[in-house]
């Protein structure tokens, strides 16, 4: 879909960036002035590489060597700002028009009452920009880059201006998105909160340079990559199942590489893939079975690693079967069990939440 | 009681024709002015800069007469204008409405410019990135953001081509009928013994006149302003 190898110096700062991004959303993810949002100017070409090759859908973008330069008009390419930039003088509808009315009618591929219908903005066509919200403002963002049926979407930040609550109202949709369209989407953000709920590819970006790319459960898993995925609430990703609800208990089972979770039930298609949360301070650590206890999520596990964190704060890395389990535990607690690599334990997860279904979008138990 | 005369309705007509063609014949440019300015970097652009804000300090006579020694019968301009398209502007309205063009162009190019200056290139970027070419993107985008900047100019032009006398006078004269405009028609009136409540009226009518230019001004731009903000 979009194979791309740039380099292009920015003053002292150089980007240098080579990956292939397939279906689905690949979120490009680092610190502010990691160059992740240069990277997708220079794919929409509002920037130009010094060197490199852009390629989307087999369609030469960008070739220095072969002086090949598509202007963004004829890229084809959605781009969602951050700041939204609808166009002030237009109504709501003129401006998702906007895009759709120079693409061939033979070649739109999204329907207007579908994106209307998707982005809920149907009460909002007859408005002004300047009367909408943040929230609703981003939508119609995202609206009007969809219907110039691209080849790709690009978004920069698109929820970084909003607060958390705006933020909730935008994510959904845009996990919708790809799939409902089948559009690959490009995300670049900051928040790992929005790469656990969109991401089916991540890409790390350091310095302008990528450190790592892959499937966002197995780079979060990595812990030589934590310096880099860091920085968000210390916790472990988890790629589940689901396996059974239970009428009767009001459990919803999951099954992941290394056994079974249960969470209070939950509407997800029965064999559904879902993305798990667990807060390293939601993982409680008993050297013997707990025996009969509130908690109903205890595995047993293997002790990986011991490292004293932060602010007193003990990590340890647990081995649930070939998942990694990341637990936080005080040091008080640390010098009671002595915890050391090798050493047969007991993890007990309090809470889960699911950071990505195919229904629902959040649980707990 | 208040009929006009023949003379001032004369007066008057020609002073609206005059800032009217002024205005219009002068607006292209200005935005042209106005966008190359706000928007390129170019060797020289000092220079470009300071010749279009010329009139706005020099005093209206040498603007008329430099006017009158390049576009007169004999001037450089002047005189391949008649041998090659039979046209002459000399001392007619059309002269009188190029001065007034001159001189009030320095004001339309910098409100222009202004406004043309704050609008945000991102919209521009989004534009393009929509499908809309650079030109495509100047008309549909750039140029209905700046519309209440190209009004304000718009109407500030005319407002100085209403109150233009020196250029005018020094370059096309005071012919009844041609170039006597409002300005000079006064003047006129000034310089005759017992015309004082000829020249009274002449004084109200421009006062209504400029009022009136003002008013509508304000009118407009507060529609367009709400236009773009909802």
């Amino acid at each position: 879909m979009l194979d791309l190898s740039i380099i292009r110096q920015q003053g002292r700062f150089r980007v240098d960036v080579t990956l292939k991004a397939g279906a689905g959303v690949t979120a490009l993810f680092g610190p502010s002035g990691s160059g992740k949002t240069s990277v997708i100017n220079m794919v929409a070409g509002l920037a130009r590489p010094d060197q490199g090759r852009i390629v989307v859908d087999g369609r030469v973008l960008f070739d220095r060597a072969e002086r090949i330069d598509v202007p963004p008009e004829h890229r084809r390419l959605g781009y969602v700002f951050q700041d939204g930039r609808l166009f002030p003088h237009l109504s709501v509808r003129a401006n998702l028009n906007f895009g759709r009315d120079r693409v061939p009618p033979a070649e739109r591929k999204v329907e207007f009452d579908a994106v209307v219908d998707v982005l809920g903005i149907e009460h909002l066509l007859d408005r002004r920009p300047a009367l909408l919200s943040g929230g609703e403002k981003q939508r119609v963002a995202i609206g009007r880059a969809l219907l110039a049926s691209p080849r790709i979407l690009l978004m920069d930040e698109p929820l970084a201006a909003l607060d958390a609550n705006r933020k909730a109202e935008v994510l959904p949709f845009i996990g919708a998105l790809s799939k409902r369209f089948g559009i690959p989407i490009l995300y670049v953000s900051h928040s790992m909160d929005e790469v656990l709920t969109l991401a089916d590819t991540l890409v790390l970006m350091d310095q302008g340079r990528m450190a790592a790319i892959g499937p966002t459960e197995d780079l979060l898993s990595r812990p030589e990559l934590r310096p880099l995925t860091g920085r968000w609430e210390a916790g472990s990703v988890i790629r589940a199942k689901v396996e059974a609800h239970d009428s009767q208990s009001g459990m919803t089972v999951l099954r992941f590489a290394g056994g079974s979770l249960v969470m209070a039930r939950n509407h997800l298609a029965l064999g559904s893939t879902v993305r798990l949360r667990v807060q390293a301070s939601d993982v409680a650590i008993a050297l013997d079975h707990p025996g009969r206890v509130s908690v109903r999520n205890v595995l047993p596990a293997k002790v990986l690693s011991v490292s004293h964190g932060e602010s007193g704060l003990v990590d340890v890395i647990l081995e649930c079967g070939a998942t990694q389990l990341w637990a936080q535990i005080s040091s008080a607690a640390q010098a009671d069990l002595n915890l050391q690599p090798g050493m047969d334990v007991h993890a007990m997860v309090k809470a889960l939440t699911i950071a990505r279904g195919e229904v629902a979008k959040t649980g707990g138990n | 009681m208040f009929t006009l005369t023949d003379l001032e309705l004369e007066a008057l007509y020609l002073s609206l024709l005059v800032s009217g063609w002024a205005v219009a014949g002068s607006l292209p440019l200005g935005i042209g002015c106005a966008w190359l300015l706000a928007r390129r970097d170019f060797p020289g652009k000092t220079l470009v800069d300071g010749l279009i804000h010329l009139p706005l300090v020099l005093p209206p006579v040498v603007v008329g007469y430099f006017l009158l020694v390049l576009m007169g019968r004999r001037g450089v301009i002047g005189s391949a204008l008649y041998d090659w398209f039979g046209i002459s502007v000399a001392f007619t309205w059309k002269g009188a409405a190029i001065a007034s063009a001159v001189i009030a162009f320095p004001l339309m190019v910098r409100a222009i410019r202004l406004s043309l200056e704050g609008v945000d290139r991102g919209l521009e970027q989004a534009a393009r990135t929509l499908g809309c070419g650079p030109f495509a993107t100047f008309f549909t985008v750039t140029l209905p953001l700046v519309m209440p900047g190209i009004l304000t100019g718009v109407i500030l032009a005319f407002a100085r081509s209403l109150s233009e006398f020196g250029a005018t006078i020094t370059f096309v004269s005071n012919i009844p009928g041609e170039t006597r405009t409002l300005p000079i028609a006064l003047y006129a009136l000034t310089q005759v013994p017992g015309e004082d409540a000829a020249a009274l009226r002449l004084c109200v009518i421009s006062v209504v006149v400029a009022f009136a230019a003002l008013m509508a001004s304000e009118i407009l731009s507060r529609r367009v302003q709400a236009r773009l903000k909802g």
